[in-house]
């Protein structure tokens, strides 16, 4: 008859005892000893944290953070209000509304029409870039960062002054 | 009583009907799709070229196919005849360059256009175009002129069907504005520098199948799939008063008159199309004027039905403190376009 309690389905089972311990063993001192070498030998190993603020961890090309709204290479906007990317959003996350270009506002916006108002609710969105692939006019995009923590939830709705691109990157832009 | 038959589809029609609202009375896809044709403006039609259709018995007398394509539009049927739309690689094809030729000058500014979601152009082009354009001059452009401070009139985006003409000719006294120059300087103006204000001129907004003439009072206010359309009634002594108000949250953007499933003006019971007159249109923005019947509905494709939920949710009650699910109402100050929910609407929805 076979004795059930020997066998092992996970292979790993260990037979327990309650045998009492020897005196070495009662002593632990070779048990912090080895323990003390352990802690000891992990000084010298590569570090597997970083200082976040400091530091960054390079994110994989294909990453998906923080949106921006571009501008072109003069420094005008490109979103014309469109609301594409409103309706692809999976989140309902964006509104915006929309203004009439000025005769005189040629320099700050591309097109005859323009978001006056551009909110993403960063509480809502999924980060899966749908507004970037329905934009018609390359307006935003997802960028490298991430959005950061605040304290209140009127924080993450994100208007135009967080998400436009800022005009010194402009220069950047144009020379990348 | 003539019969013809269309994509295989026989029907009897009163004679002198023509091929195109022959294949309306069937219904369905094999109806030829029209730019310019109106059925409820008498003399339009002719001019797109998007009907054409190809037509395999001319009829019972002379069975012999037509050789050339025919405008459906404006070809009355005879007794016998034998039509293919949706079946003849030839009109596909056909459809696909008149399609082209359209949008040689058409400037593409659908995300600027307010026309976009509901324009025909747009729909043509899903349907027969192609993705790509093989033009490489210049588009033609013209002037922008002022027609009043009503209609917004951008030339460029013309597709030259006519119709606003004729909504100007069968619906106003007297007309102001029409086709100036020839050939390709041809456009759509107002003799020199003359302001539409014909009461039932605001009909030439909703005749127009691009967006070419545009309501003013809704410009660049929204876009049409962000809007709830309601049909929507009130009385008025200039016209019927039934037209489809588009709203946001509460507020009223824009009345339109109801249109069919050829996105023409819809007619009442006793036949008679149902346009609106400018009271309606421009200035009755108030939810209070109108008695709104119910939900517009619209073609299971359109992108008008974008993000609404017609079916009525049950409302659900959780006891609990309300800041749970809203948050506190000093943090949601920002969220929404423009104030329409406030946060203490929001919060005492949740109580």
């Amino acid at each position: 008859m076979t004795d059930f309690k020997a066998i092992s389905l996970s292979g790993r089972k260990k037979d327990v005892s309650d045998k009492s311990m020897t005196f070495m063993e009662k002593l632990y001192l070779p048990a912090i000893a080895k323990g003390m070498g352990i802690t000891l030998r992990h000084f010298f190993k590569p570090k597997a944290t970083i200082q976040y603020p400091e530091q960054k961890r390079e994110f994989s090309p294909v990453f998906r953070g923080r949106h921006i709204l571009m501008r072109d290479e003069n420094g005008a906007e490109r979103c014309t209000a469109c609301g594409l990317c409103a309706l692809s959003c999976p989140a309902e996350a964006i509104t915006m509304t929309s203004a009439e270009r000025k005769p005189g506002e040629e320099h700050l916006y591309r097109e005859e029409k323009y978001a006056a108002t551009y909110e993403i609710n960063m509480l809502r969105c999924i980060f899966c870039g749908l507004c970037e692939e329905a934009c018609p006019k390359e307006a935003i995009f997802l960028t490298q960062d991430m959005a950061p923590a605040d304290y209140r939830r009127e924080g993450f709705i994100y208007g135009k002054e967080k998400l436009l691109m800022k005009p010194e990157e402009v220069k950047k832009q144009a020379d990348a | 009583m003539p019969k013809v038959t269309i994509d295989g589809v026989t029907v009897e029609v009163e004679p002198g009907t023509t091929i195109l609202n022959a294949a309306r009375k069937i219904g369905g896809d094999l109806v030829p799709p029209a730019m310019c044709y109106y059925s409820k403006l008498n003399g339009s039609g002719g001019k797109c070229r998007v009907c054409l259709v190809e037509i395999t018995k001319a009829s019972e007398a002379n069975p012999n196919p037509i050789p050339k394509l025919q405008a459906s539009c404006c070809t009355p049927v005879a007794d016998g005849m034998e039509v293919k739309n949706m079946t003849s690689p030839k009109v596909q094809d056909m459809r696909k360059g008149v399609v082209e030729f359209l949008l040689i000058n058409h400037p593409l500014d659908c995300p600027i256009c307010d026309q976009a979601g509901e324009c025909d152009l747009q729909n043509l082009g899903y349907n027969y175009g192609v993705a790509t354009t093989r033009y490489g001059e210049e588009r033609r452009t013209f002037e922008r002129i002022d027609i009043g401070d009503k209609i917004q009139l951008h030339m460029n985006r013309c597709i030259l069907c006519y119709r606003c003409t004729y909504v100007a000719d069968q619906l106003t006294d007297h007309r102001c504005h029409g086709v100036i120059n020839r050939g390709d300087a041809a456009e759509i103006s107002t003799y020199i520098q003359n302001a539409i204000t014909n009461e039932m001129s605001g009909n030439m907004i909703d005749v127009c199948p691009v967006g070419a003439l545009t309501d003013k009072t809704f410009r660049f206010k929204s876009r049409v799939w962000f809007l709830k359309p309601y049909d929507a009634h009130r009385e008025c002594d200039k016209c019927c008063g039934k037209a489809v108000v588009w709203m946001f949250g509460k507020e009223i953007y824009r009345v339109t008159v109801r249109k069919d499933e050829y996105h023409e003006v819809e007619s009442d019971e006793n036949g008679k199309p149902m346009w609106i007159c400018n009271t309606c249109r421009y200035e009755k923005k108030d939810p209070a004027d109108w008695v709104i019947e119910g939900v517009r509905k619209h073609e299971k494709w359109s992108v008008i039905n974008q993000g609404k939920y017609m079916k009525g949710t049950e409302k659900v009650v959780i006891d609990a403190d309300p800041r749970l699910f809203f948050g506190r109402p000093e943090d949601r100050k920002r969220i929404s376009m423009n104030g329409t929910v406030t946060p203490e609407q929001t919060l005492s929805d949740g109580k």
